[in-house]
């Protein structure tokens, strides 16, 4: 089982600047381990970001995005309470949801 | 012998086709989000690129910025981040010209977000890193040269 998601959200006037860090592997598919094999790609595909349950952005990720992905982005019209909801799933099928109130 | 084989098989092709179904969304666990473009992190070269998206033309523009350190120690987290201040944003991709495969990330925005993103990519060596915004229907583009002087594809 993946590990939460932490996401932190500040809101300053009415835009909210969000920054996610998720914990994954990110597998490029080009690493070798130390037996000479390469290590089977293994990443997250995609993101979806929702403010109260409405989608704002969806993002797709391919192999290079780095290990433990740090994700920034910004929505406009939020308050402090709202709900930001994070949502990723990767090229094996498992996927991970977290939840975090504006500050 | 024939144990070896299906080892084989179940290692390598099994893999491959899971890869294949999730991405044409196969494995959907939400239907909101669209299945993978495979396709579109596929390519080696800006053109290329272009084209798998469907892109005829993407014009330069001083309306995006591209922040990131000129100069990564460390090829495998790169922090980039992309902002536009064009009207309409409604798409962000990140791409890294000398990757293996130059798509690190797109972002679709609804207008309830701003182009505004920040990441962190590996990179296996220096290259020219793209924005591409698409905003208002139109495609424009940005770049800046990362140089790496340790790479994020060691092993």
């Amino acid at each position: 089982m993946s590990s939460p998601m932490r996401i932190r959200a500040k809101v300053e006037g009415d835009v909210a600047d969000v920054r996610v860090l998720m914990s994954h592997e990110m597998e490029t598919g080009q690493r070798k381990a130390s037996d000479g094999k390469l290590v089977p790609a293994w990443f997250i595909q995609d993101v979806t970001a929702a403010l109260n349950g409405k989608t704002v952005m969806t993002a797709q990720w391919g192999p290079a995005v780095s290990k433990n992905p740090y994700l920034q982005f910004k929505v406009k019209g939020a308050k402090a309470g709202d709900k930001i909801t994070v949502t990723w799933k990767d090229n094996k099928g498992e996927s991970r949801t977290d939840e975090a109130a504006i500050a | 012998m024939s144990m070896n084989r299906r080892d084989v098989l179940k290692a390598s092709g099994g893999a491959a086709v899971y890869t294949a179904l999730a991405s044409m969304g196969f494995f959907a666990a939400n239907p909101a989000m669209a299945s993978w473009k495979k396709e579109w992190f596929e390519t080696k070269s800006i053109a290329d690129t272009l084209k798998a998206m469907g892109i005829g033309n993407a014009a330069n523009s001083n309306d995006i910025t591209i922040t990131s350190p000129d100069i990564a120690e460390n090829g495998a987290v790169v922090p980039v981040g992309v902002s536009s201040s064009l009207k309409n944003p409604q798409m962000v991709a990140v791409m890294v010209e000398k990757n293996p495969t130059m798509m690190a990330g797109f972002y679709e925005f609804t207008p309830a977000a701003l182009a505004d993103v920040s990441m962190r990519v590996k990179m296996g060596q220096s290259s020219d890193v793209y924005a591409l915004v698409k905003a208002d229907g139109k495609f424009f583009m940005a770049k800046k040269e990362i140089k790496v002087t340790l790479g994020g594809c060691g092993g």
